[in-house]
This record gives structure tokens, C-alpha cells and sequence, in this order.
């Protein structure tokens, strides 16, 4: 029959799942899955709590990007009761939501990805990690990075408590107010974001960009997928994380839908198969048509590059230069170019710290009028944000005391779980051909998958180390023909 | 000599607890200087296998974050605690079976059947459900099982010391480390976190009347509750009284009250049923319709007892 190739579990990245790997006869890679081995169960034992705690309870989905739970909850709990926050509670609430942006966009790039390219997708495994990164580059920029992170983290914990679980919010505003004290230190931590944002664009730009090899690599097939795009827009088709309409692009850049947060249902399927505990997501009106790509696919992307490619444009001005940059260099729009995630990325950050500025200046900021308390409620609220992985909804239903009854909720990676599939399976195919398998092949292979940012990746934080990895090649009978080991 | 091997891991868990050692900032980098981390999933790419080839009581200490609910978790759990000299169970989920736990509550099936079968998104023409072993392609693929209930970590190996929180928060994280690293550690068993109620050095202790006596519950964002005043006195459930101490106040401090993710105090087994019995002293009722009256208004009364303790409560301690 076939050798297989197991890689588990899988690390720097949403923590429990694995790969397999299918050769055929001739050592060609014929099939990868990608597995998710994990299910907590949210939606049901959310049911019978009071719809008030759900803004409590639903960032233990994640640790590393609780604040989009956070707030797709308080925003379901704002649509239940049918009250439109205070200005100055929308307000505090992006700052939270920026500041979050800023913090988890950065952390992913400097801790997971940077290394692939500052030292190279093929480097020496126990160079290739942050401290390679800042013995290359100065320990300046690591420092900065840890500074960075930790002050919009005090902004998360001044507004929502714990920034890695946070609690604030309640329906029609928000439970703190900010004072001018608070705004003289949140100003300067804005500024210092926008900064270290703009700086690290120019890393990208002078480390990969103007690196004729990285750039073909970015450019490449292996690491290009055709598929649909969804994102959240304002009323002028721009990239805004707290709110708007749901926009989708086809692969060729046409407008395929643009709906209402509360019509998600039409339009998002979750299909199911045996081999893992994740649904996957695609075009429900499409129908599901497998792990595929191009013209036939009901298969669509979240995140980074998918929230620009299906934008107009960014909400501020510095980040929007870059959008025009990018897409100038990418000569096409939608970008399939899966690597070209980790530059969207950035420039979603600068937009957040850009907003952050904003925001930190607004005289409304520090008003006391922090709740709207003309509350009620429904039988329904759905919240809807973009997540730093991508878009997010948290539907709820409730009883007459405010229990709920029915949770559903679309969480960022899920869209992403066929898709990625797809790409590693590309980038196997690309770099595994033959039965020889070279070692720079699994982080190739990883490179894919990596720049997706999947669930955990900026709780991810390379340390020195060996990345020692044991590929054990069998034959059909199980015998072991050889056991590649990456030290 | 050679630096003490740590491994940080991850069972059933939401990441939270991983980023709360990296919030410890550079502190990290000066720790990862004088041990050698051997395992963190999370952050580094060591798999398993090279666990699974340590000698037992190679590892000077396993930190371990998250609940047991599939058969890999309960593997690695075990694995770890025979490759370990000293295993502690961090963070809320671990020592407790924190939030995930309220799964206790309803059945796989229950899950199963809502998350693969009934959700409005779902798309399931074939009625497929996951499956521990299925085929694709002509080959086996194999998922973990996932259990009938969600279990603490002590309910699965021997643990050592615990370090309470959802999550801990980074000051706690230190003192432990800095405990482990100097061999300064107390008693087997102990709780590396305050021994008291949070009420003890809650800032709202000023406002609390001599008695507290309460006629009726309201709910927090029914009422723009004062920022100053003891919870409580002001008729919103809050469980300080019943919850360990160490958090630094980070939800009352911004006029939240505790959900108690620090657990039970020292020396008490169930911070519920404590809950209970501090509620039971201030609620104002005398009559049989008074008392049904008031109590009917606690309208989740397990969820908000036993949000992050239910697999380790003495609700649980039959199943």
C-alpha cells in the first residue's frame, strides 16, 4: 500500500492535534489530514447560566485570544437586551479590543514566525527561535517586544481584569470608567505601539521583502491557495475588528455576499467527518465539495490577509499606506499567498495601534456615562467581532430570566481548519518528493500551517532549543523502513 | 552540573495559563537561563517521544496547566508524573477542573449530539460523528477518546503542590518558581497562594456593615452596583467570603464580584458548599416563603457555586 509520516503532537500552535502524511508507492505525498483532537463542550454547558456571566465564562475558550470572546459575548448580551452602549463604553471597549490587536498580532510575529525568515526557513533548529532572532537583530528589539506587550496588557487587565482571561463588560456599557490619570499613561503606551508597529513593517520589509529568495517563497505556488474570503467591513468596505457588516469575496475578487451578523446561518456550514473534533467550516448556499481549491471550492479564509483582501481599505491612514504597498506588491487582489498573512498581520497591528491613538485622545473617553441601563430583554443575541485569527459569533438564546437556553458560536480557526489542511498539504507535496525527506521539510511544512496564526500560536515562545522531531517511515506491513530524526 | 530539567504542560486547557508565565516578562528569560525546559508544547517543538525516552525522576518538576477529559490527557499526565520528582497542578482548570468543568453537568452525548448533529450551522448529511479509530483513504486514522466527565488533575495522578487561579496571576507564578528553585518549598500537598478568604484584604472591608442582612439578590448588570461598597451588602452574590485570597482583587477592582477561580480557602474541602453557609447567615428571610422567595432569585445556584470547582466538589465525589 503506502508509507505514512505522523507528526505529533503538533507545538507552537494551537496545542492538541497532529498530521498525517500518506506517500504513495513512489514516496510522493497523496493525501495529509490535519487533525484536531480536542472538544470541551461551551455550547453546552453554557446552557442554564445566567447570559450576564457569559462574558465571564467564555474566554476560557482561549487563554491567547480571550478579549474577542470577551467581547462577541458582551456584544451578544448589548443584541439580547436590545441597547446600544454608551459612546463612551464603545469607546473604552476598542481600546481594550486594540490594545489586545496590537499585542497578540505582535507577540505571533516575533515569537513564532519572525524566525523563519530572520534566520531562515531551513536554519539550524536550535538557532531558529526568538533568541536566534535577537542575537541576530539586537537584543533591543526583544526588549521592546516584551514592553510592548506588557503595557497593553495593563490596559486590558485596567479595563477588563486578567488580560488572559478577561471578565469586563456587561450589556450597554462597560463596569469601569477611565480617568485622566489613566489616560496620560494610556496615551503613551498607544504611541509606543504605534511606533513599534511601524518599525516592525520595516523589519518585515527589509528582512523579507528585500530578500529575493524569501519573497519568491512568499510569491510561490506551495504556499498559494485559491479560495473565498470573509471579513468584517465598516459602511465604506474598511477593516474594523469591533464592528460592521460580514463581508465575502470570491477567488477572483467579485463581491459574494454582504450580510448581517444575524443571517450567519445562511451562509456558514460546519461539516463534519470521523478524523477530527473540529467542524469545518464553508459556503453553505456552495455545499460542501472537499478539500479543494479554485473554481469548485465552497472553501473560504479568515484572518489577516483575508480581512484586507476582502476590504477596500484600512480605518487609519498609516495602515492603510501599507494596504496599498502590499497589495502593489503582491500584483493581485484577492492575495492567495498564504505567507503573506504574516505582512497583513502587521498592518492590522499598526491599524490597531493607529485606533489606539485615537481613541487615547478622544475627549469621550473618561466620560462617567458608562452604562445605558435601558435593558430588554429577548429571546436573542448574536455578537459578532473580528478575532485576531479571524471572524468570530456568539449566538445566544435565553429564557425570561435571562438564562440561556441555546449557544452556538463560529470560532476564528475554525474557518480556517479545511484550508489549512489544504496548504499543508501543498507545501508536503512541494517539499517532499521521492523517498528521501529532508530535514528543512517539517518546518516547510509548518511554515504553512504557522502563518495562519491557528488558536495558541502567540501563547507560543521559542525558546533555545533543539526542535527535535522523530519521523518514523513505515511500509504497509508496519515494519520501519527508516526513522528520520531532526535533532 | 547540570541544570534542573522543568516541563511546562497542557492537558485540557485553554492557554491562559501559558500566557501567565510568559507574563512573568523577563523574568522567563532569566529562569529558561538556570533550568532546562524540556517540555512546553506550547512554546517549543519537543514532542513526546522524547518524554516517553526520559529515565523517571529525570524531570526536577512538571508544571502542569488544564483539566483530564480525553485518554491522551490522561497519558501525558502519566507520563509525566513517572518521568517527575515534584509535579504541581497549575492553575484553576488543573487543580480544580475549573470552568470546562461544568460539563459534569451534561453528558458526552449531550455534546456530541448538539455539536455534530443539532447546531443550526451544522451540515451533516452522512450522521458522522468523530470517532476514535475511522478510515480515510484506505488508512486508519485515530483520534483520542473523549471521556463521560471532566476530571482534576489529582483525581489522575498524584500531584504535589497546587497553584490556584484562572489564571494564576504572574506575582504567584514567581513566588513559586523562586520556591522550587531555592528548595524552599512547605509541606506536601500545600496550595501555593494565600491561606484566607479574599474578603480579608478586599479594599470594600471598610464599607462592610457590623451584619449584612439581605432581603432579596440582584443581578450585576441590573443595578449600577457602587464601586466602593461590599458586594454583597449591596444584595449581589459575590464569592469572596468563600474564596481563596491572592488574586489581587482583579474583578472587584473593577466593580465585578468574585466567581471564586481561586478556589476554596485553607482548610476548607468544598468552597460551595462554604458559599452556601455564608449566604445561608445573611440572608434576611424568616418564613418558609420568604426563604423560597430569596433563594429563588440565586436563579444558577451550581453555576455560580462551583464555576471553576465542580469536578473536584463533593457534588462530585460519587461519580
Amino acid at each position: 500500500m503506502s508509507d505514512r509520516i505522523t507528526i505529533n503532537p503538533i507545538t507552537r500552535l494551537e496545542g492538541h492535534g497532529k498530521i498525517e502524511i500518506f506517500l504513495d508507492d513512489k514516496g510522493e505525498v497523496r493525501d495529509v489530514y490535519w487533525q484536531v483532537v480536542e472538544l470541551r463542550g461551551f455550547e453546552r454547558f453554557c446552557i442554564g447560566r445566567p447570559v450576564e456571566e457569559l462574558p465571564r465564562i467564555m474566554p476560557n475558550i482561549c487563554g491567547v485570544c480571550p478579549t474577542p470572546h470577551n467581547m462577541a459575548a458582551v456584544k451578544a448580551l448589548d443584541d439580547l437586551y436590545g441597547v446600544e452602549p454608551t459612546p463612551a463604553a464603545k469607546l473604552i471597549r476598542q481600546l481594550q479590543y486594540n490594545a489586545f490587536m496590537v499585542e497578540d498580532h505582535l507577540l505571533h510575529f516575533y515569537i513564532l514566525s519572525s524566525p523563519d525568515f530572520v534566520l531562515g526557513p531551513t536554519a539550524d533548529p536550535a538557532d531558529r527561535n526568538v533568541l536566534g532572532v535577537v542575537q541576530k537583530v539586537g537584543m533591543d528589539i526583544g526588549g521592546r517586544m516584551i514592553e510592548v506587550r506588557k503595557r497593553c496588557r495593563e490596559i486590558i487587565k485596567h479595563i477588563a481584569s486578567k488580560p488572559a482571561h478577561p471578565e469586563g463588560g456587561l450589556p450597554g456599557g462597560v463596569s469601569i470608567v477611565i480617568t485622566e490619570e489613566d489616560r496620560k499613561w494610556m496615551k503613551e503606551t498607544a504611541n509606543l505601539c504605534v511606533a513599534f508597529c511601524q518599525f516592525s513593517l520595516q523589519l518585515f520589509r527589509q528582512v523579507v521583502l528585500e530578500n529575493k529568495e524569501y519573497l519568491s517563497l512568499v510569491l510561490s505556488d506551495a504556499y498559494k491557495l485559491n479560495t473565498y474570503y470573509l471579513g468584517q467591513v465598516d459602511e465604506d468596505n474598511r477593516v474594523n475588528f469591533y464592528e460592521g457588516k460580514l463581508r465575502i469575496v470570491d477567488p477572483k475578487g467579485n463581491e459574494y455576499a454582504r450580510f448581517d451578523c444575524h443571517e450567519y446561518v445562511d451562509y456558514i456550514g460546519e461539516w463534519v467527518e470521523p478524523w477530527t473534533y473540529i467542524r469545518l467550516t464553508h459556503l453553505r448556499k456552495i455545499g460542501w465539495k472537499g478539500l479543494n481549491e479554485g473554481e469548485t471550492t465552497a472553501l473560504y479564509r479568515v484572518g489577516p490577509l483575508a480581512r484586507l483582501n476582502v476590504a477596500d481599505g484600512m480605518l487609519t491612514p498609516l495602515a492603510h499606506k501599507e494596504f496599498e504597498t502590499m497589495f502593489g506588491v503582491l500584483a493581485s487582489k484577492p492575495a492567495h499567498h498564504t505567507l503573506a498573512y504574516h505582512w497583513a498581520r502587521l498592518i492590522e497591528a499598526l491599524q490597531a495601534a493607529e485606533h489606539m491613538q485615537r481613541i487615547a485622545n478622544d475627549p469621550l473617553l473618561t466620560s462617567r456615562d458608562i452604562r445605558n441601563m435601558d435593558l430588554n430583554l429577548g429571546k436573542v443575541g448574536v455578537g459578532c467581532v473580528e478575532a485576531a485569527r479571524g471572524t468570530l459569533i456568539h449566538h445566544y438564546e435565553a429564557d425570561v430570566d435571562g438564562r440561556a437556553t441555546k449557544v452556538n458560536l463560529i470560532v476564528a480557526t475554525q474557518h480556517n481548519a479545511a484550508p489549512i489542511c489544504l496548504s499543508v498539504k501543498k507545501a508536503a507535496m512541494e517539499f517532499i518528493k521521492g523517498s528521501e525527506v529532508k530535514e528543512g521539510f517539517f518546518n516547510m511544512v509548518e511554515m504553512a500551517f504557522r502563518a495562519y496564526d491557528p488558536c495558541l500560536g502567540c501563547a507560543t515562545h521559542a525558546l533555545p532549543g533543539q526542535m527535535p522531531l522523530v519521523v518514523n517511515i513505515r511500509n504497509s506491513e508496519g515494519s520501519l523502513l527508516r526513522a528520520v530524526r531532526r535533532p | 552540573m547540570d541544570k534542573p530539567k522543568v516541563a511546562i504542560c497542557w492537558l485540557g486547557a485553554c492557554g491562559g495559563c501559558d500566557e501567565t508565565v510568559v507574563d512573568i516578562n523577563e523574568v522567563l528569560l532569566r529562569v529558561a537561563g538556570v533550568v532546562d525546559i524540556v517540555l512546553w508544547p506550547v512554546a517549543m517543538d519537543f514532542k513526546y517521544d522524547r518524554l516517553k525516552g526520559m529515565q523517571n525522576g529525570e524531570i526536577a518538576l512538571s508544571v502542569i496547566n488544564g483539566n483530564v477529559r480525553n485518554s491522551e490527557q490522561e497519558e501525558i499526565a502519566k507520563l509525566l508524573r513517572d518521568k517527575s520528582r515534584l509535579v504541581v497542578a497549575f492553575g484553576a482548570c488543573a487543580c480544580f477542573g475549573g470552568t470546562p468543568g461544568l460539563a459534569n453537568l451534561t453528558t458526552k452525548s449531550d455534546i456530541f449530539n448538539w455539536v455534530y448533529r443539532d447546531a443550526p450551522t451544522v451540515v451533516n448529511p452522512n450522521g458522522n460523528y468523530p470517532q476514535v479509530s475511522s478510515r480515510a483513504n484506505g488508512e486508519e486514522l485515530t483520534l483520542p477518546e473523549f471521556y463521560g466527565r471532566v476530571y482534576p488533575l489529582n483525581a489522575i495522578i498524584d500531584v504535589d503542590y497546587y497553584l490556584p487561579g484562572c489564571p494564576p496571576p504572574p506575582y504567584l507564578v514567581m513566588y513559586a518558581l523562586s520556591a522550587v528553585l531555592e528548595n524552599k518549598l512547605p509541606a506536601k500537598g500545600s496550595v501555593l497562594a494565600p491561606r484566607r478568604a479574599l474578603c480579608d484584604s478586599c479594599g470594600r472591608n471598610k464599607s462592610k456593615p457590623d451584619r449584612i442582612s439581605i432581603k432579596e439578590v440582584k443581578r450585576i448588570h441590573e443595578v449600577e452596583a457602587d464601586p466602593n461598597v461590599c458586594f454583597l451588602a449591596q444584595s449581589i452574590i459575590c464569592l469572596g467570603p468563600a474564596t481563596r485570597d491572592g488574586c489581587g482583587e482583579s474583578c472587584v477592582r473593577i466593580n465585578l464580584p468574585c466567581r471564586g477561580c481561586f478556589g476554596p480557602v485553607e482548610g476548607v474541602e468544598d468552597a460551595g458548599a462554604k458559599f452556601v453557609s455564608a449566604m445561608a447567615a445573611i440572608l434576611d428571610a424568616e418564613s418558609d416563603e420568604e426563604i423560597i422567595r430569596v433563594v429563588s432569585q440565586i436563579i444558577d445556584p451550581v453555576g455560580y457555586l462551583y464555576r471553576f470547582t465542580l469536578p473536584a466538589s463533593i457534588l462530585q465525589k460519587s461519580a
